[in-house]
């Protein structure tokens, strides 16, 4: 033992005594921001990728015609200055910023965005997002092969800095989707070089060859490490932009995040370990944020099972749980109780509807199904990943069931793979799933139930529903819209094919040196606002 | 010796193509692919998928082209990591471990030998007693628990070592370094206890020590060649070891090593990362194994004249 003290004394004393200086404090005079990203992005094509850290870095590195509003609501114009709609809203007219360049110091005009979008629509590149893009008229027939004209598709550079896109009806939230890295330009030259157009493998994204057209540059990326971007004094928004340089650290273990947080080594956490949330709030961490965060926590039921398929049973596992004890007791870090799918305050959306918890009822609606008591009620199987979160609310979930309504429950936790595959197939009674919309709009997310959507997984397929959403993505009445959405939420609720559990809220930790940080429900913090300040 | 080596190598090869095609299989066999998400991929997109990475295919067609590969060299590219090829990512992390490897087993050896040889040389007393203890809770104690505690000692409460990384902060390696060496620290301390026991109750050590040699001298010069050689058989497979199972040290302390690519690459039913990596530490372990093979050839003469 004496020997191995001696050691690791040496060892420190080789590297030195003195107490290190950490990151944050140098970073203040530097403006360097020191961001714990999650995990390792897949990659830097916009096209290609998908996934939050990657959206994290897209948003430094480039841009799109609008960009999201950091304190929520509106989208502010990014790339295009300004825009106008047709009265029945299907063509938009972009006016593009005139001093926007790419990083190499070329200009951007309309046709880059043409170029981009036929890019993402061609079927061989394989890209995971085209969807964005499905309300641009001709768009769903060229990705899916019928035509191979892409002059078909409804966009189209005017001139250099005008662009035209014609939707196939209007789609209120347009705007909104033109923030997301799937709509960003890419530079056809670059991408040439180094491949095809549907080449997924090309060099374009390395240090170095990389070109774009956001407030940061790529400068260097070590994979599984960290990625820097440094400012692009480029940028037609340059003389706004004060952080000089961000580092993106992937680091995918919480406790490791927390750790590094509090040795000064990041400004700002992904997350907040699960265990240390509670304690954080109770110590009241002066770092720590909670925020309402635009997700849903839900169990979805396969409506094909002969049991699960009877209303009145999906509708009494409902009314049996009580979720304000599960945000309480079990998740514990301010989630709040869901009664609705799309979480409130989406968009200006407040659905209205309610899940009573009301075990009489739900023991009431389960005799009527044939159950009372629960007897001779099958075993039913909650199917969820395997991670320590949803461990404990299935077996909140199970103990309110069995209590409740006297029905035995079992816990089934697979790989991450193994549960997607067996969901995907329809393998599975009860499962854990969680929705994070896209864009802000309910309709990133009741547009996941309509009959034959891939995101559906459940078997429920509603005609009304189906029609209910159509009305209102044709119409570009927002009030009205909203009404229609809202008459779809209550079927859904009331037909119950997923059971809301919680709506998800972003726990993380911030330095107080960093400045121009707003909470939105789409966690969206563009670096074009953000600074170091103490 | 150089018969020995060659059929060594003879038979290392066709053990790695029995080990490429049991994976192979196996990672099909296996439920999900490799672009199952939560956010369903429309059967479109993955039909278009499939094509790219020729996964569209009959299985063993797909075989066939990966073994034609594998034989180039060519790993293939990974399917979680557009752009980067397996041997790209192996090699980006293959320094890192390899170094990280390289302190732990130094840490590994210069503590484990020491304590060993202590503790052999004034057996049953309490100088014997403490390092066996010491190392037999060592060997019990998890990294998973001993990297946070160092961390939460030497990084957070005294602020003396920064808590992660790798070549970025000064002393960033020192933790991840001792953390990884402990456990093994503690199993060559009991191997090279054990085997200097057994060559200090020797004819020759009693030779030496009549004809009046001082102890130091028995000890360094007669006792610790045959006393380590349990230690040096046990260095290759611990190499090994070390490598493919530093995915927890690297995890801990956000060290970009190949041992993070190899479980995440599971999780991600990322194949070709799968089978690039599974492949590459098969050979590394049949690498060490020689190596240390040929160690104790050089060392135990009766060995040698067996091989």
């Amino acid at each position: 033992m004496k020997n191995s003290y001696l050691y690791i004394f040496c060892l420190i004393s080789f590297f030195g005594c003195s107490k290190a200086i950490a990151p944050v404090d140098s970073a203040l005079d530097k403006q360097i921001l020191h961001f714990g990203n999650g995990s390792e992005p897949q990659g830097l094509d916009p096209h290609i990728v998908t996934g939050v850290p990657e959206h994290h870095l897209l948003i430094a590195m480039c841009e799109g015609l609008t960009i999201a509003n950091p304190k929520g609501g509106e989208n502010l114009p990014g790339v295009a200055k300004s825009w106008t709609i047709s009265p029945d809203g299907k063509t938009y007219t972009f006016y593009l910023q005139e001093d926007a360049k790419w990083s190499n110091g070329e200009q951007l005009t309309a046709s880059d965005f043409v170029w981009s979008w036929m890019r993402i629509l061609t079927p061989s590149l394989g890209s995971q997002y085209p969807d964005m893009l499905y309300y641009v008229k001709g768009a769903p027939e060229y990705h899916q092969g019928l035509s191979d004209d892409f002059s078909s598709v409804g966009v189209t550079a005017v001139n250099d800095f005008e662009l035209k896109v014609e939707l196939t009806n209007a789609t209120p939230f347009f705007i909104k989707l033109l923030s997301h890295y799937s709509t960003y330009p890419v530079h056809k030259d670059t991408v040439l070089k180094h491949g095809s157009i549907d080449d997924r493998n090309g060099q374009w994204t390395r240090p170095g060859n990389f070109v774009c057209n956001g407030p940061m540059n790529l400068n260097t990326w070590e994979l599984n490490k960290e990625i820097t971007v440094q400012k692009n004094p480029l940028y037609w928004d340059a003389e706004n932009v004060r952080l000089n340089e961000i580092r993106y650290y992937p680091v995918s273990n919480e406790s490791t995040e927390d750790r590094m947080f509090r040795a000064g080594q990041l400004h700002v956490t992904n997350v907040v370990p699960l265990e240390k949330c509670p304690v954080y709030i109770e110590d009241k961490n002066p770092d720590l944020r909670i925020e309402p965060y635009m997700g849903t926590y839900f169990y979805r039921v396969n409506t094909n099972h002969p049991v699960l398929k009877d209303k009145r049973i999906r509708l009494a596992l409902a009314y049996a749980l009580n979720r304000q004890l599960i945000v309480d007791k079990v998740s514990k870090c301010g989630q709040l109780a869901a009664y609705s799918f799309t979480p409130p305050g989406t968009a200006g959306y407040e659905p209205d509807t309610s899940i009573p918890f009301d075990p009489d009822l739900a023991k009431s609606l389960l005799a009527e199904a044939g159950y009372p008591g629960g007897t001779n009620f099958p075993v039913l199987e909650i199917l969820f990943n395997t991670q320590e979160g949803h461990r404990k609310i299935a077996l909140a979930v199970q103990q309110m069931w069995q209590q409740n309504l006297g029905i035995s429950v079992q816990l089934v936790n697979q790989d991450w793979k193994v549960y997607l595959a067996r969901e995907m197939t329809g393998d599975f009674q009860i499962s854990r799933a969680g929705w994070i919309g896209d864009y802000e709009d309910p309709n990133t997310f009741l547009d996941t139930l309509r009959p034959n959507r891939g995101n559906n997984k459940t078997g429920w397929a509603n005609q009304r529903y189906d029609d209910l959403l159509a009305i209102a993505n044709s119409t570009n009445d927002q009030e009205l819209r909203y009404s229609y959405l809202n008459e779809a939420e209550k079927l859904l609720i009331d037909e119950m094919p997923i059971i809301p559990i919680y709506t998800y809220v972003k726990a993380y930790q911030i330095s107080s040196d960093v400045k121009g940080w707003y909470p939105n429900i789409i966690d969206t913090h563009h670096p074009k606002f953000i600074y170091l300040e103490r | 010796m150089l018969q020995v080596i060659l059929k060594r190598i003879a038979i290392a090869i066709p053990v790695i193509l029995v080990v490429a095609s049991i994976t192979f299989f196996l990672v099909r066999m296996a439920p999900g692919g490799p672009f199952d998400a939560e956010k369903v991929v429309p059967p479109q997109v993955m039909k278009n998928l499939n094509a790219v990475y020729n996964l569209d295919a009959p299985l063993l067609i797909q075989y066939k082209d990966y073994m034609f590969n594998l034989i180039q060299g060519d790993f293939g590219p990974s399917f979680r990591y557009p752009g980067r090829s397996v041997t790209e990512m192996i090699f980006t992390g293959l320094p890192v471990t390899l170094e990280l490897a390289f302190y732990a087993i130094l840490i590994a050896m210069i503590i484990g030998g020491l304590a060993g040889v202590i503790a052999a040389v004034n057996r049953n007393t309490a100088l014997d007693y403490i390092p066996m203890t010491i190392a037999m809770i060592g060997i019990c104690m998890p990294t998973f628990l001993l990297g946070p505690l160092l961390v939460l000692y030497f990084g957070i409460h005294l602020e003396l070592l920064p808590v992660s990384g790798w070549d970025s902060l000064a002393g960033d390696k020192i933790l991840p370094s001792i953390t990884l060496g402990a456990a093994y620290a503690a199993y060559i301390a009991r191997l090279s206890r054990g085997g200097m026991l057994e060559t200090l109750g020797q004819d020759y050590i009693r030779t030496a020590r009549a004809k009046g040699l001082p102890e130091y001298q028995v000890i360094l010069r007669h006792a610790l060649q045959g006393g380590l050689v349990p230690v040096v058989s046990f260095l290759g497979p611990a190499v090994a070891g070390l490598i493919g199972g530093s995915f927890v040290v690297e995890t801990i302390f956000q060290i970009p090593g190949l041992g993070r690519f190899y479980v995440e690459a599971a999780f991600n039913r990322d194949y070709t990362m799968i089978l690039g990596t599974t492949i590459f530490f098969s050979a590394l372990i049949i690498f060490f194994n020689l190596l240390s093979d040929i160690a104790v050839l050089l060392m135990n003469p009766r060995a040698r004249s067996q091989a």
